[in-house]
């Protein structure tokens, strides 16, 4: 029942929006079966399958609007649910800020739907587990990991006569192996949309090695280091950086995208010429939604940053309304474009530096700048003269993504990663003078 | 990932809804929904199912759940969303393993097919067992019931009430010359049933408000913009928590306040202080004596105390996400370890008044207690559930199981956890009075602490530099960064009694998938000597 055809959910859209008297209306399906596996302690611990639709209903009367939900589907629940977003939006003041509801979209074609992973089984699952601390207990190192495996569907309609369908899966793996003495840590992870393209075991392997190699690490002095940034280490400050990109906070001055003086900075050469981040629904390597989950926008490719140079930032439709500027919708995925090197590369090429696998709990010091404080974690190691020499104590870092896109030194091949609940491609970055603050003793 | 889901709601426009709970009218969410004897009824259904089909153990939790958000900014209402989630959560112990199955399908055949899922899901798992559930004992008590104490109802007061209040918070805050302003208020109601093989119908009914403000002021000319959150505190209590008691108000560097707060003055207040920290000083770094008000000093309990203490993370079991803990069984089992100086004592009680953990009983069925976890700066006990005790040598549960709803399975969550004030009659003035070099730091701000919870990094709202004795002026710029076990350590003075109070919040995340949980820790405002302050002002070229 999770999961709907697009036909059946027009039928049950069409119908909803049928019983409105209201002056607007509209509609949004959504339904996941989403499957879970978690261990720890080379042991599974908890497993799980949520299956859940949901029918969500938005009526309009002028600058007035009431949203109900529902999980039944029958002709009086639907339009029940419709009546009861009415009287909401009867009984709500009027948002000065409510834009008309959009006219027909035109969506792209995305295909991001794999059988592999829409007919995971729990003996799959379980598998996954099984071949993750098999590769633990081969090394004496402890496994605790996480699998969670979804095929979704998401269907919108509205009475101008706007439809759109859309179907996915997504697999996300993580691991964490801690040897036995506590002394070392690493981790590994594996984000994608078919199943058969993950593998639990080799995954595990690499976070096996890094917890094996991190142990007895030695302390280096806080202060400014070449680092090489492995993707979820980059995307750690990336997606923050993106998640405060923002047109209309960028022109009332609160932003670190906001210009001296007012406005906004779109057209300045804020980084380093070779970072390059755009969206696009449609891209292969992290196929996502088609329109925007804030108002059913029509997502297209879009710059957000070329040759270094701020491009666009997205832009409700009241606040474009509110200027000559075009509105863009939040995006579903990222991509940042990167170089050729495998990690290896970049590593052989660096004199003096330091090898950061994650970064973890980054929380903004400073709005103005983007500062972020965080940690690096396991699996921290120093290089010199090309190669790893020995593993070191975690940092603390207090570092602005903006900075740190200034200071690239050179890229990695982008990898896909799970990031701030949507799919990214980020690549492996080097970076010049990234500021550690202090010395952390976790392990 | 609830927290997203309830972020999100503050954006504009669009259908944007949290993800558990179906939205309701006002009149719903104030009803009483279903009769404890119904519930009653429901609830032996499945304690007699699962035990047919072979449990050993069975506990069922029939939940309802309401919520009312209310968002501002400036002049405007963003959103008012109403919702409501109902079903029943179960969970068995069979062959020595948990099982646990979810359904809101509340009726006798879809709760009884639901114990049945549950016994099956343990038998299944069971296969890969290592290490049988040992359950602490717990005493039936029969029926009994409990309620946060309010006195105002918050999901009973109008929406327009509501509504105008907190527009009348946002006009204050813009004719005191605010740049913009966000309040919001987030209401929600936890009506619990649970039942235990064991022999316990226990119906809670738990309130809860948190009623957050942000005022930013920007200079256009210089392009540099400040903001100050609201001085108030999410809080176990009604709408009388607004009522801004002229008893409950804190006089000194700011207004603070105590068992209910003055939105509309914090906000003026809020506006005259972020306007002034765009021409604030900025800190010189170094080491400084900091003196730390309460609603500061209880996010840095939570992060270097309340979360090293969970048993689960100490365990490993949180090794994936949350990470383990520095405090090791080895430390505890010492009797020795200085976790802080002399005078520092933690407890943990889930029956404080006014708290984000208060209730009468856990999600399991044990009642709320009081127990040390720091005695004498000494590491003297852990936080743990039913299922854990016996790891740490003990007879007797904490009382610390929670599930965020009724499709969710319960785990170990904090409780409040508090630092005991000083004993000594000792004041803010006089503390301040004591100080060489140093800061007072208010409100919460920015803060980052490692998987182990050694290094840690925190910011606040307001920062003022003290300098022999006296406060010479606010500071910007300030975050101080150290050692959990060395910044107890350094604890020189605590205010005694009289300055002790609550603070907490709505949004502590854990497990795989995340479950959030609401908290509180209480403390007097206390001194930590020689601290490393660092200066967090950057310029972007």
């Amino acid at each position: 029942m999770a999961i709907l055809s697009r036909s059946e959910a027009k039928q049950i859209l069409d119908k909803v929006l049928k019983f409105s008297k209201a002056e607007g209306a509209s509609a949004q399906l959504t339904g996941a079966e989403t499957g879970n596996i978690r261990y720890a302690r080379n042991s599974v611990s908890t497993s799980g399958i949520v299956n859940d639709i949901e029918l969500a209903v938005e009526a309009r009367f002028g600058k007035k609007s009431g949203i109900a939900t529902i999980n039944e589907f029958s002709d009086a629940a639907l339009e029940k649910v419709m009546r009861r977003a009415e009287e909401l939006a009867k009984l709500s003041p009027d948002n000065p800020e409510s834009m008309p509801l959009l006219g027909k979209q035109k969506y792209k074609s995305v295909d991001a739907f794999a059988k592999s992973t829409a007919g995971i089984t729990p003996d799959q699952r379980a598998k996954a587990a099984a071949d993750s601390i098999i590769a633990a207990r081969e090394k004496k190192v402890v496994a605790a990991g996480y699998l969670e495996d979804a095929r979704s569907f998401a269907a919108v309609a509205n009475s101008n006569g706007l439809f759109g369908y859309h179907a996915a899966t997504s697999a996300n793996f993580t691991v964490t192996m801690r040897t036995e003495n506590g002394l070392g840590s690493g981790w590994a992870q594996s984000d994608v949309t078919d199943f058969a393209a993950m593998s639990t075991g080799s995954v595990s392997s690499t976070a096996v090695d890094k917890a094996v190699l991190s142990q007895e690490a030695r302390a280096l002095e806080p202060g400014k280091y070449t680092v090489i940034l492995e993707p979820a280490a980059v995307s750690g400050l990336v997606g923050f950086m993106m998640w405060n990109y923002d047109a209309r906070s960028a022109d009332e001055g609160r932003s670190f995208m906001s210009k001296k003086g007012g406005g906004s900075r779109i057209g300045e050469k804020m980084f380093d010429k070779r970072v390059h981040l755009y969206s696009d629904p449609a891209d292969l390597n992290v196929p996502a939604q088609p329109w925007s989950e804030d108002d059913h926008m029509a997502l297209e490719r879009v710059d957000w940053i070329k040759d270094g140079v701020v491009e666009n930032l997205p832009r409700s439709r009241y606040w474009a309304s509110q200027s000559d500027d075009k509105a863009i919708p939040t995006p579903s995925n990222l991509i940042m474009v990167g170089g050729d090197k495998s990690t290896e590369e970049l590593i052989k090429k660096t004199r003096r530096g330091v090898l950061v696998t994650r970064t973890w709990y980054i929380r903004m010091v400073d709005p103005q700048s983007l500062l972020l404080t965080g940690l690096t974690r396991d699996g921290t190691f120093y290089i010199e003269n090309g190669e790893i020499k020995y593993p070191i104590k975690n940092f603390r870092f207090n570092e602005s993504p903006v900075i740190m896109l200034n200071n690239i030194e050179d890229m990695g091949r982008a990898e896909r990663v799970g990031m701030y609940g949507f799919s990214a491609m980020i690549p492996a970055l080097k970076v010049r003078d990234f500021t550690f603050s202090s010395l952390s003793d976790a392990v | 990932m609830k927290r997203r889901n309830f972020l999100k709601l503050a954006g504009a426009g669009g259908i944007l809804l949290p993800v558990s709970g179906i939205a309701v009218s006002a009149e719903q969410l104030a009803s009483n929904g279903m009769d404890a004897g119904d519930k009653k009824t429901l609830a032996d259904i499945v304690l007699n199912t699962a035990r047919k089909a072979g449990a050993s153990y069975t506990d069922v939790r029939i939940g309802r759940y309401l919520n009312q958000f209310l968002l501002t900014r400036e002049t405007n209402v963003e959103n008012i969303v109403n919702t409501e989630s109902f079903g029943v959560g179960i969970r068995v112990i069979a062959g020595g393993t948990w099982g646990f199955a979810a359904t809101n399908d509340v009726t006798p055949d879809g709760v009884a097919r639901a114990a049945r899922q549950a016994v099956a899901v343990a038998r299944a798992n069971s296969k890969h067992q290592r290490e049988p559930v040992q359950l602490a004992p717990v005493e039936g008590v029969g029926e009994a019931s409990w309620r946060t104490p309010i006195r105002k109802n918050a999901l009973e007061v109008p929406i327009s009430e509501k509504v105008d209040y907190l527009m009348h918070v946002n006009d204050s805050a813009l004719k005191a010359g605010a740049s913009f302003v966000n309040s919001s208020l987030y209401l929600v109601n936890e009506q619990k049933y649970f039942a235990s093989s064991d022999g316990s119908y226990i119906d809670q009914d738990v309130h809860r408000l948190w009623a957050p403000m942000q005022v930013t002021a920007v200079d256009k000319k210089t392009g540099v913009f400040k903001t100050r959150d609201g001085l108030s505190t999410p809080v176990g209590l009604g709408y009388e928590y607004l009522d801004g008691r002229e008893e409950d108000k804190i006089p000194g560097q700011t207004t603070l306040y105590g068992d209910s707060y003055d939105m509309a003055e914090d906000a003026v207040l809020a506006a005259e202080q972020a306007k002034a920290k765009l021409s604030a000083k900025s800190i010189d770094p170094g080491k400084y004596d900091l003196v730390l008000e309460p609603l500061h000093l209880r996010l840095t309990i939570h992060e270097s105390v309340g979360h090293p203490l969970e048993l689960d993370r100490v365990l490993g079991y949180e090794a994936n996400y949350a990470g383990t803990s520095f405090a090791t069984l080895d430390k505890w089992r010492s009797g020795k370890f200085q976790y802080g100086s002399e005078r520092v004592n933690f407890f943990a009680d889930r029956t404080q008044r006014g708290s984000l953990g208060a209730v009468g009983y856990d999600d399991e069925g044990v009642k709320a207690k009081h127990w040390d976890l720091v005695k004498d700066g000494i590491l003297v006990n852990y936080q743990a559930t039913r299922d854990q005790v016996h790891m740490i040598d003990q007879k007797e549960s904490h009382g610390c199981s929670y599930a965020d709803s009724w499709s969710s399975v319960q785990f170990q969550r904090m409780p409040n956890v508090s630092l005991a004030p000083g004993e000594e009659k000792y004041s803010v003035e006089d503390m301040i009075g004591d100080v060489e070099k140093g800061i007072y730091i208010l409100g919460r701000g920015s803060y980052s602490i490692d998987q182990q919870r050694y290094n840690f990094q925190f910011g606040g709202q307001l920062f003022y530099e003290i300098r022999d004795g006296e406060i010479v002026g606010q500071v910007e710029d300030v975050a101080y960064q150290s050692n959990t076990q060395e910044f107890w350590n350094s604890c020189s003075a605590i205010c005694d009694e009289s300055d002790y109070r609550l603070g907490g919040t709505f949004f502590d995340g854990k497990g795989q998938p995340s479950q959030v949980s609401a908290v509180s820790h209480g403390c007097a405002t206390s001194r930590f000597d020689n601290i490393n302050v660092i200066n967090t002002k950057r310029k972007l070229s």
